[in-house]
């Protein structure tokens, strides 16, 4: 834990590409146990902010702090950070040429050093929970887009992380799948797994979250609960945002 | 057209001339399989080096993007004539006797600079959303590389490989000009002998023989592993 009681702390965070700055002066904290879900447009920087806290993507300016540790100092071991920080995107991006069993034990073997017998036991276990260990020697594409996704999640659990950000992981979803997927980051949150998830999902980051953030062009425009931010929102960019959301049905 | 049939078609000028064209034939093999092996390692490493990231590997790139400019667009008569020419300064063991070894260095230079650019293909083909999925894992960039990328490019480059093969193969023909006797040597001295030129068609018939197996094998491999792949799933 970092000495001011938040497992994630961002600071001032900026990035540019190229000219655009896609995300300015963000300040962020997140205490351990805690979801955070990130709202806002296609394009405000969901995303951009995601990918940064696991150094996908190098920031401009500013510093990210995580577990106690500056992520964005010159003296960090990328590798071992990120198997810390599990992340998840929209387009699973499962290894296509490998089973669902190598796909989850891929990182856990060649990153940490975990005995075949080891990482697969454990990988097993993990699929039995989320009711796929009979999918354990299947190619990712015979298995639906929830079944993918899903695999993917446990994916990014199986090398023990303590930290997951979920990017917008339902959006790429038939509405039918959707549910079981959310339903596995629910679980995820009730075992006291710290997250920051970009979401569609209105609703589910009203259930969910501790904290919401609405993002407009590259700032956190407003930050509260979710009943402050949903049920009064006091700036006029996230009212007319979650006016257009509830238009389109999603909340 | 009597004359066109016995010149190049003469039942006893086959029987003749084969055993000479095929002890011709089997150096042609041999350049060809070590020559291939060497091809398949060092034009990967190249195309490794083409694709390092970050500004500390220009050079390397760099370096990397001049071979494949200069041995891909030298003949490859000059190449082997250049080979010879160094041969016979008498560097590192060479000499104009070690005849194998330079008649394998230059279809190697060649053909590593082609097969370097499938390689690269494949590896651009990977959709970079692979390759942060493993980083994202922890994996190293030579482990994405390694257990993510390189698998999924060089499945899909097997045909154009196997074709820069069948292109390799044909090539040793032309090895004879630094004098390494195989098959056209074989044909050529036949010919001279006999004035007939059957000893071509028998040469031409190896080279047909070889590389149709090799089209069908390439074909069948595929196949075979979409079946695998389709079958994991039923």
């Amino acid at each position: 834990m970092s000495t001011d009681g938040h497992f994630v702390s961002l600071q001032g965070v900026t990035k540019r590409f190229g000219d655009l700055e896609v995300l300015h002066d963000i300040n962020l904290d997140v205490a351990e146990h805690k979801v955070v879900c990130l709202i806002g447009a296609s394009g405000s920087g969901k995303s951009t902010l995601l990918r940064c806290i696991n150094l996908l993507e190098q920031i401009d300016g500013g510093s990210i702090v995580v577990d106690g540790q500056t992520i964005t100092g010159t003296k960090i071991d990328v590798n071992e950070l990120r198997q810390k920080i599990g992340i998840v995107f929209q387009a699973y991006n499962l290894f296509p040429h490998m089973t669902v069993l190598q796909n989850v034990t891929l990182a856990p073997r060649k990153a940490l050093g975990i005995s075949r017998a080891k990482a697969e036991a454990h990988a097993r276990a993990l699929l039995r929970q989320i009711g796929l260990e009979d999918k354990a020697d299947e190619f990712p594409d015979r298995l639906s887009g929830g079944q993918q996704q899903r695999v993917a999640i446990v994916r990014a659990l199986a090398t023990g992380p303590k930290l997951m950000l979920l990017d917008e992981i339902t959006s790429a979803l038939d509405p039918q799948l959707i549910g079981e997927v959310l339903e596995l980051v629910r679980e995820l949150a009730e075992s006291g797994m710290t997250m920051i998830l970009a979401t569609h999902e209105m609703s589910f980051a009203r259930e969910v979250a501790s904290k919401v953030c609405f993002l407009d062009a590259g700032v956190i425009r407003e930050e509260g609960t979710p009943d402050e931010i949903f049920s009064a929102p006091r700036e006029e960019r996230t009212r007319q945002f979650l006016a257009r959301v509830l238009e389109g049905g999603r909340l | 057209m009597g004359q066109f049939l016995h010149t190049f078609f003469s039942p006893l000028d086959f029987l003749r001339a084969t055993p000479q064209i095929w002890n011709g034939f089997q150096v042609n093999l041999e350049v060809m399989v070590v020559a291939e092996a060497l091809v398949l390692v060092l034009a990967l490493l190249l195309a490794i080096v083409r694709g390092l990231p970050g500004r500390a590997a220009g050079p390397l790139r760099a370096l990397a993007i001049l071979y494949t400019d200069i041995f891909r667009g030298t003949p490859l008569v000059l190449v082997l004539y250049i080979v010879l020419g160094f041969a016979t300064l008498n560097y590192v063991g060479l000499s104009a006797e070690t005849l194998f070894t330079n008649a394998v260095i230059a279809l190697t230079l060649v053909y590593t600079a082609y097969v370097t650019e499938v390689y690269r293909a494949g590896i651009e083909s990977v959709h970079p959303s692979q390759r942060m999925a493993a980083r994202s894992l922890g994996l190293s960039y030579l482990q994405s590389l390694r257990y993510v990328v390189l698998p999924q490019a060089i499945r899909r480059v097997v045909p154009p490989l196997l074709n820069d093969f069948i292109g390799l193969q044909k090539d040793t023909a032309l090895i004879s000009i630094i004098g390494v006797t195989e098959a056209v040597t074989q044909a050529n001295i036949y010919s001279s002998n006999y004035f007939n030129y059957a000893g071509h068609t028998v040469a031409a018939v190896f080279f047909i023989f070889l590389t149709i197996p090799l089209a069908r094998f390439t074909d069948h491999i595929i196949r075979q592993r979409e079946r695998r792949e389709r079958a994991q799933a039923f």
